[in-house]
């Protein structure tokens, strides 16, 4: 028993260094490779540094909007509402965001409301909205912007993404990029 | 639209299937000690470990000594892992200043990765620091699947047809399956992640202005690594709080589909490994059938719930033609997250890319199903261990219709195994249920939980307050938490307040429980088997590699599950499915 006490030990911190010394070590190295060196898909404008990934806080009429976060789009945690879907103060809540979406884009139709801007994503910091949830905004940020609708709505498309291979999962669009290049449009 | 969606999900099964049986022929020759294409590189660092360790690695060992040597080596990891969380304030790697653990948060971290649970009563972000994460966290990943796929190798080893005590060496199985199959497709799936935009960096939180003039912190860290092992490994413990729901954990639909198939891959494998192994092919492929016939009779439901949407929304007024969209992330859209939420709770992972929590009941139910039988497909190892038990159980059942002696594989089925099958297969339900019930009685009851819950500033806390949601879905919670327990899983209804000593250590001893038994018990069956006199086939012999032998199986399954789980399904997903109609 005390041998292989010994002998587990000894495998132990050797699989130790092995695996959470060397492994890490290595894809450190290939991470020198990528772009963004390992620190994760970064865009400079104008001198400040964006996290691509995640979602930031747009409030303003003239941007477009990413979808409700629990934790403020604060990437310093992350996490999603866990409201049952029959949690009757979550139905509330859920009623008050698409008032207050529709008392701020006047133009657009309840039905026209895409789900997933009336109710929060997983990780509080999702980074895209579906086309149709870019689109139902277009008006209230033309508008804003004093620019006409089919100017905002031709970049819309042209930011859209492919699915994978044009095959492969949902369609989507980044709202930090749209955004970014909203602004390069005045 | 959809469309897309769907054509994403068969092509992530198909092509798990595709790249899962070539890599099963591969784990039969790691156990079965032949040439492989990594020698060169592994071979002498492996004879390195063993001679630093003074094992003999060629010496075979009895079921009784597999076992101790994985209870003896499963204690220094515990212990090891203790020592970083309850210290991880003063050690090093630690830049964004995360303080030690609790002591009863510490123990239910530790034993949850070290049964490769990964239940995560803490948040990433927050509670472990680099060092935690990669060298205590991390490295029970990858040894305590290795430790799971020892197991396994060893029923293998005893499924031959031959009468012998002689079963392999653990440390060699062990370490090849940690050096030979885990290591080289993390490598490979971690640099993908790399590629696509997670971070690998020991660089801290990183602070910067937004558009609007906001100020933003974004938690990095040595992402890349651990998500890969992670998934692989069927661990599922994130890195960050939201796991694989986080854009930095799984920025993008090809890293989404990757992760998805990476966890699903070794246990399908295994199912193969054991057919190239014994010679048995058609059995494997029986095997998986019954395993897919139970995943599809779940994961089909389910996308249909969750693509429908909330219908207490859709009074609303509002179009989900996106499907139920709280909790879940557009880049994956309802129909992945869907299938996702089913095969992490097949297999043990746990690793979540929507919240479980905000899924429509009859997902939820289906979610506790998959964890309930916890084997078609299962955790890496543990998975193929668990259909093993079921598997005694239907030749005892099948032996008694035909009256004889039930036989499997050349080999008596008798009192003393049944005994051991029976205590594995009813300990689950026997955790699960006993947990929720004191769980609900103390909620129901609203009892002041002293010590075992105390707020801020030694504020004694009511037991009702550890649920986000009331009523039906409430028990929901605290029902599927101790399921996660027992399956080793590891997701949750992560709304459930479960940091604090009463789910802590009442859930660390489910983990204990249902981890260690559930390997005991089949490496005990197959070793006892192994020593038993060998009969060759005859016309009498059940044979188990044919579909009525299958169906055979599903039925033990299904009945074993719906007797004991019917009745708290009832009261918890079913009862609120009712309610939302």
């Amino acid at each position: 028993m005390k041998k292989e006490i010994l002998s587990s030990t000894i495998l132990t911190a050797l699989c130790i260094i092995f695996f959470s010394g060397l492994y890490p070590l290595i894809l450190t190295g290939i991470a020198e490779l990528a772009p963004g060196k390992g620190e994760g898909i970064l865009q400079v404008v104008q001198g400040k540094k964006y996290y691509v990934n995640i979602a930031q806080k747009f409030t303003d009429d003239k941007y477009f909007w990413p979808r409700p976060s629990v934790v403020d789009y604060n990437a310093a945690g992350s996490a999603g509402s866990n409201k049952g879907p029959s949690n009757t103060d979550y139905l509330a809540l859920v009623q008050l965001r698409i008032d207050t979406f529709s008392a701020r884009n006047p133009d657009i139709a309840k039905q026209d409301i895409p789900s997933e801007l009336v109710t929060s994503s997983g990780s509080g910091l999702d980074p895209d909205i579906s086309p149709q949830a870019a689109l139902a905004q277009a008006s209230r940020v033309a508008k804003s912007r004093n620019i006409s609708i089919e100017e905002v709505k031709d970049l819309i498309k042209q930011q859209t993404e492919k699915p994978l291979l044009g095959l492969l999962g949902p369609e989507k669009i980044n709202v930090l990029k749209l955004n970014i290049e909203l602004d390069n449009l005045n | 639209m959809m469309n897309t969606e769907l054509l994403s999900v068969v092509v992530m099964f198909v092509g798990t299937l595709l790249l899962a049986v070539p890599l099963g022929k591969y784990i039969a020759k790691v156990y079965a000690g032949e040439k492989l294409l990594g020698d060169k590189v592994f071979n002498p660092i492996e004879k390195l470990f063993f001679k630093i360790s003074r094992i003999d690695a060629t010496k075979e060992m009895t079921w009784k000594q597999h076992l101790k040597t994985l209870l003896t080596i499963n204690l220094i990891w515990f212990l090891w892992a203790m020592f970083c969380l309850t210290n991880q304030g003063w050690l090093p790697l630690n830049p964004d200043n995360i303080a030690s653990q609790s002591p009863d948060l510490a123990f239910n971290t530790a034993i949850s990765f070290l049964v490769n649970c990964n239940l995560q009563h803490y948040s990433g972000e927050t509670g472990a620091s680099y060092f935690t994460q990669i060298y205590a966290l991390m490295f029970l990943q990858f040894v305590s699947a290795g430790s799971g796929m020892a197991a396994a190798a060893v029923v293998f080893n005893a499924l031959k047809e031959r009468t012998t005590d002689k079963l392999g060496n653990f440390y060699n199985y062990f370490l090849k399956s940690c050096t030979r199959i885990l290591l080289p497709l993390c490598l490979l799936m971690a640099t993908i992640q790399i590629f696509e935009g997670s971070p690998m960096t020991y660089k801290g939180m990183d602070t910067i202005t937004t558009i609007q003039g906001d100020k933003q912190h974004v938690s990095r860290g040595p992402v890349a690594g651990f998500v890969a092992i992670k998934h692989l490994g069927t661990n599922g413990g994130g890195f960050y709080g939201a796991n694989s729901a986080h854009p930095l954990e799984n920025p993008s639909y090809l890293t989404n589909m990757v992760q998805m198939i990476a966890q699903v891959l070794i246990p399908f494998a295994m199912v193969f490994a054991m057919g190239y192994y014994l010679r048995r092919k058609k059995l494997a492929w029986m095997i998986w059938g019954v395993m897919t016939v139970g995943f599809l009779a779940l994961v089909i439901p389910t996308i249909n719930a969750e693509i429908a949407g909330n219908p207490l929304i859709a009074k609303m007024g509002i179009t989900q033609s996106h499907g139920s969209m709280e909790g879940k992330e557009t880049r994956f859209g309802a129909m992945a997250s869907a299938y996702w939420s089913i095969a992490t709770t097949v297999i043990s992972t746990g690793s979540v890319n929507s919240m479980h929590d905000s899924a429509m009941p009859l997902s939820s139910m289906n979610m506790m199903l998959g964890m309930m039988i916890n084997s078609f497909y299962g955790g890496v190892g543990v998975g193929f261990l668990n259909f093993y038990i079921y598997l005694i159980l239907a030749v005892f059942i099948g032996g008694l219709m035909v009256g004889r002696t039930p036989e499997f594989l050349g080999k008596k089925v008798e009192a003393k195994e049944m005994k051991i099958a029976m205590i594995v297969a009813l300990l689950h339900p026997f955790l699960i249920l006993v947990g929720t019930a004191i769980a609900s009685h103390l909620a129901a009851h609203n009892t002041v939980m002293g010590w075992w819950w105390m707020g801020a500033g030694g504020r004694p806390m009511r037991a009702s307050m550890w649920l986000n949601n009331s009523g039906y879905h409430g028990f929901s919670e605290m029902l599927y938490e101790y399921t996660s327990s027992s399956a080793n899983n590891g997701s949750g209804f992560e709304g459930l307040g479960d940091n604090n000593p009463f789910w802590n250590i009442t859930t660390g001893i489910v983990l204990i429980l249902s981890r260690f038994l559930p390997i005991i018990g089949p490496v005990a069956i197959a070793g006892l088997l192994a020593s038993k006199k060998h009969i060759p086939e005859s016309a009498g012999t059940l044979k188990p590699d044919t579909a009525t032998f299958g169906l055979l199986i599903l039925a033990v399954k299904v009945i074993i599950a719906a007797l004991a789980f019917f009745p708290a399904m009832a009261l918890g997903p079913i009862a609120e499915w009712l309610s939302m109609k």
